[in-house]
């Protein structure tokens, strides 16, 4: 790396710590209603919505009616999204006049978008119309995240009460978090990305004249779009000439801004954050990585603020930021030292003042080696999942990184609620072997922890290493799962390896060499997905609704203070230990093979 | 259970109409007005006519002009309504063989020159539309396209030079050249 590249990380996280105080500290006070201006001027707004759907805001909720009411929301949402696409051909703002989208595409994307996963099977500008990406994606977007950071109060409040029933409102707790936290972030930043060049019209794509006329050969098709073979089954090729470039636009600026502020991820067009339309300067990139992970980081000074001890959340953002550096060291390093296969074909790799060099396949050269690097390490380890350089070329231990991310559950930051509340879970688990290793009853936060919070936590952390090693074991041994892959060899098992880490983590990135769009992956990930979101939704609901319960427990000379370095460390430990024993046979199959295979061809 | 139902429905009635009606017709108006120019693809105008978008990358093949990324796109080069990047695995045997022909393919058009290829000038983008190629990528370039404008290499270095963005602020991303723009200040050059 060179001075710039550390200068860059540098801001990037300056800014980021800058941030996460003032942030963290107006959230909690949103969730618990006091901050004054919002009362005054938007409690209007908020109290007309609660009476147009007949909620009583005053109502408090036992932790399974919260996550009834978590689920069926949820479960209308996909259906909404499924229904869209659906009908999209009969509805208005289709500029480009797109038909139906399939119905196993469309089941996929709904699960993916409703689960704040949003994995694509699909090519945004050749496939979803206008308003499909608005009133469908965009609002999905919006309550997705909105979900996450409910259930994450929720289980915040578990600790925070004291011997109480109850764990708040889920339509409040919702409807605070999309109107007073990620609505007017999305206003600002969709704004900033337009100035940028980002691009927000509903006009129809856009023709361009070509400098130069494009001279090339395609396969030629008859009429119904077969291909036209000879005696031979050879394709026909026919030579062709373009003079003309067809634009696609849209109103992207708004989707994304929510993208990212959401730790959704999915793009308005098929590049994702590498569209020069998407993110076109390296300002809207910087801005775009701080939107990734901004809120993520702030939830812990949120969390600290509303258990009463600032302490806390700093030790679990401390244990987060030195996961985050340990891992982007490795992705920075391996991408800049370029792809050694290519060091003997005459091409210069080397960064110098006049070309950043590394491996540059499948990058931006806005970006560079350093931003793309930075951008994969941050939308892997949040459960963002947006890309502005191609994965699937990274080299094999800098590719390794972000699926190693995504197999630790996304708790380094992660989602927007759920990066937090599967670190709370940790959080159990850590005090629990400590508890063990001292012979006393485990406590966090003055709650005991006993056998049902347990349970809970064991659930939570073990199906994620369930869903992606069963899922992966199944695609490798039927041919529907290996024809998919694109690349030969240990990397076409990653691309697979990658996919079911990405939908159990409800990432949504991938190694995107993979055809995923197939009745096998649309099911295969789909249910992945679902069972990644809602069955760790639901258990950490319920440890919140036990843990309310319970008294508060003074501190006393025995107890084990969690805000202290050791913490942090066993808390690191405990990621570490649960991710690498699961998951160190899997990586050595994939990206560990194919680093090892390519040392020896150099 | 039934009213339960009932709120979740309205619920998202409210929400889709506030996020996905009212959220993207505001910014679009709001950046219609304040940012026409960018809100609608940045594109270059010249004598009034448009002649491409300043941020989506076009193919260059011809020894006058300067060649930009290559592009995995599909069903051909550059095409901005289908974005995407080639997804070749670094161990891919068919990424070393395309590599290899770029670089021949350059070297081609420029026999004399033996010098390294700039990395970014034989690897595809990740869009498949990258506008731009680095400062070292042009250089690369400019004996070649001097030759066949017949046009002083102190000449075809200086455009490069007044056409290298750098960071932005100084620090952030990498400097680079916009190739489009380039070839056109290139084809008013007398």
């Amino acid at each position: 790396m060179t001075g710039n590249d550390y200068l860059q990380v540098a801001l990037l996280l300056g800014v980021l710590a800058l941030l996460v105080k003032p942030l963290g500290g107006y959230m909690a006070g949103v969730y618990e209603g006091r901050i004054a201006f919002l009362n005054r001027f938007a409690a209007p707004v908020e109290n007309r919505i609660y009476r147009l759907c007949g909620v009583d805001p005053a109502e408090e909720m036992h932790w399974t009616r919260y996550a009834l009411a978590m689920l069926s929301f949820n479960l209308l949402g996909m259906l909404a999204v499924y229904a869209l696409q659906r009908v999209q051909a009969h509805l208005p703002l289709n500029p480009e006049a797109f038909p139906a989208v399939s119905p196993g595409s469309s089941f996929n994307t709904a699960v993916s978008y409703a689960t704040n996963t949003n994995w694509q099977d699909y090519s945004g500008e050749a496939t979803m119309s206008y308003l499909t990406q608005m009133a469908g994606l965009t609002v999905q977007n919006f309550v997705s995240a909105a979900s996450g950071m409910a259930v994450l109060v929720a289980m915040i409040r578990g600790f925070a009460r004291d011997a109480a029933a109850t764990i708040g409102n889920f339509w409040v707790d919702m409807t605070r978090s999309t109107l007073y936290i990620l609505l007017p972030l999305s206003l600002l930043l969709a704004l900033v990305l337009v100035s940028q060049g980002v691009v927000q019209t509903f006009s129809a794509y856009r023709t361009v004249p070509l400098l130069q006329p494009l001279h090339y050969r395609a396969v030629r098709q008859s009429g119904a779009g077969q291909r036209i073979t000879d005696a031979g089954d050879n394709p026909v090729t026919e030579k062709l000439v373009r003079k003309n470039q067809l634009i696609a636009v849209g109103p992207a600026a708004s989707q994304v801004a929510i993208k990212q502020i959401g730790t959704n991820g999915g793009g308005f067009f098929n590049a994702n954050s590498a569209h020069p339309f998407e993110n076109p300067t390296p300002l809207s990139d910087f801005l775009e990585m701080i939107a990734i992970v901004l809120i993520p980081a702030a939830l812990c000074y949120t969390f600290g603020s509303m258990v009463g001890d600032r302490r806390q959340g700093r030790a679990i953002f401390a244990a987060m930021a030195i996961m985050f550096v340990a891992m982007l060291v490795p992705v920075e390093h391996f991408e800049q030292a370029g792809n050694p296969l290519l060091a003997k074909t005459g091409v210069s790799q080397t960064a110098n003042a006049l070309q950043s060099g590394g491996n540059m396949e499948g990058k931006e050269v806005r970006f560079g080696v350093v931003n793309s690097a930075l951008w994969a390490t941050l939308t892997t380890t949040t459960s963002n999942g947006s890309v502005n350089s191609a994965l699937d070329s990274f080299t094999p231990l800098a590719g390794m990184v972000p699926m190693g991310a995504l197999q630790l559950g996304e708790v380094v930051f992660g989602g927007v609620g759920s990066g937090l509340y599967g670190m709370l879970v940790f959080a159990i688990i850590a005090v629990f072997v400590a508890g063990l290793m001292i012979g006393r009853t485990p406590e966090y936060l003055g709650k005991k922890i006993q056998a049902f919070e347990m349970k809970m936590a064991a659930v939570v952390i073990l199906i994620p290493p369930f869903l992606i090693l069963v899922g992966t074991a199944i695609a490798v041994m039927i041919p529907a799962g290996r024809v998919a892959a694109a690349n030969p060899g240990p990397h076409g098992f990653s691309e697979i390896l990658y996919a079911f880490s990405s939908a159990a983590a409800n990432n949504g990135s991938a190694f995107a060499g993979l055809s995923s769009n197939t009745p096998f992956y649309n099911t295969a990930l789909g249910l992945v997905m679902l069972f990644g979101r809602y069955w760790l939704m639901v258990p950490v609901l319920a440890i919140a609704g036990a843990l309310v319960r319970k008294k508060k427990v003074p501190v006393s000379a025995g107890t084990m203070p969690t805000h202290t370095p050791l913490f942090v460390i066993l808390l690191i430990g405990t990621i570490f230990i649960v991710g690498a024993l699961a998951f160190f046979p899997v990586l050595a199959l994939g990206p560990i093979a194919e680093y090892l295979k390519m040392v020896a061809v150099h | 259970m039934w009213s339960q139902i009932k709120t979740a429905f309205s619920m998202l009635a409210v929400f889709t109409v506030l996020t996905g009606l009212i959220y993207p017709a505001l910014v679009t108006g709001l950046a219609q007005e304040c940012f026409p120019r960018q809100a609608n693809g940045s594109m270059i105008r010249r004598a009034g006519k448009v002649v491409g978008s300043g941020l989506i990358g076009q193919p260059f093949s011809d020894p006058k002009y300067f060649w930009g990324r290559p592009s995995a796109t599909l069903p051909y080069p550059y095409n901005a309504a289908n974005s995407g990047a080639s997804n070749l695995g670094p161990s891919n045997p068919v990424l070393l063989s395309e590599v290899r022909a770029r670089v021949q393919a350059l070297r081609a058009a420029d026999p004399e020159d033996r010098a390294d290829v700039p990395v970014d000038l034989v690897t595809a983008s990740g869009s498949g539309l990258d506008p731009d190629i680095s400062p070292a990528a042009a250089f690369y370039q400019a004996a070649r396209v001097a030759r066949a404008r017949h046009l002083k290499l102190s000449r075809v270095r200086r455009l490069i030079a007044r056409h290298v963005t750098g960071r932005q602020f100084g620090i952030l991303g990498e400097p680079r050249v916009n190739v489009l723009k380039l070839n056109l200040a290139l084809d008013r050059m007398r």
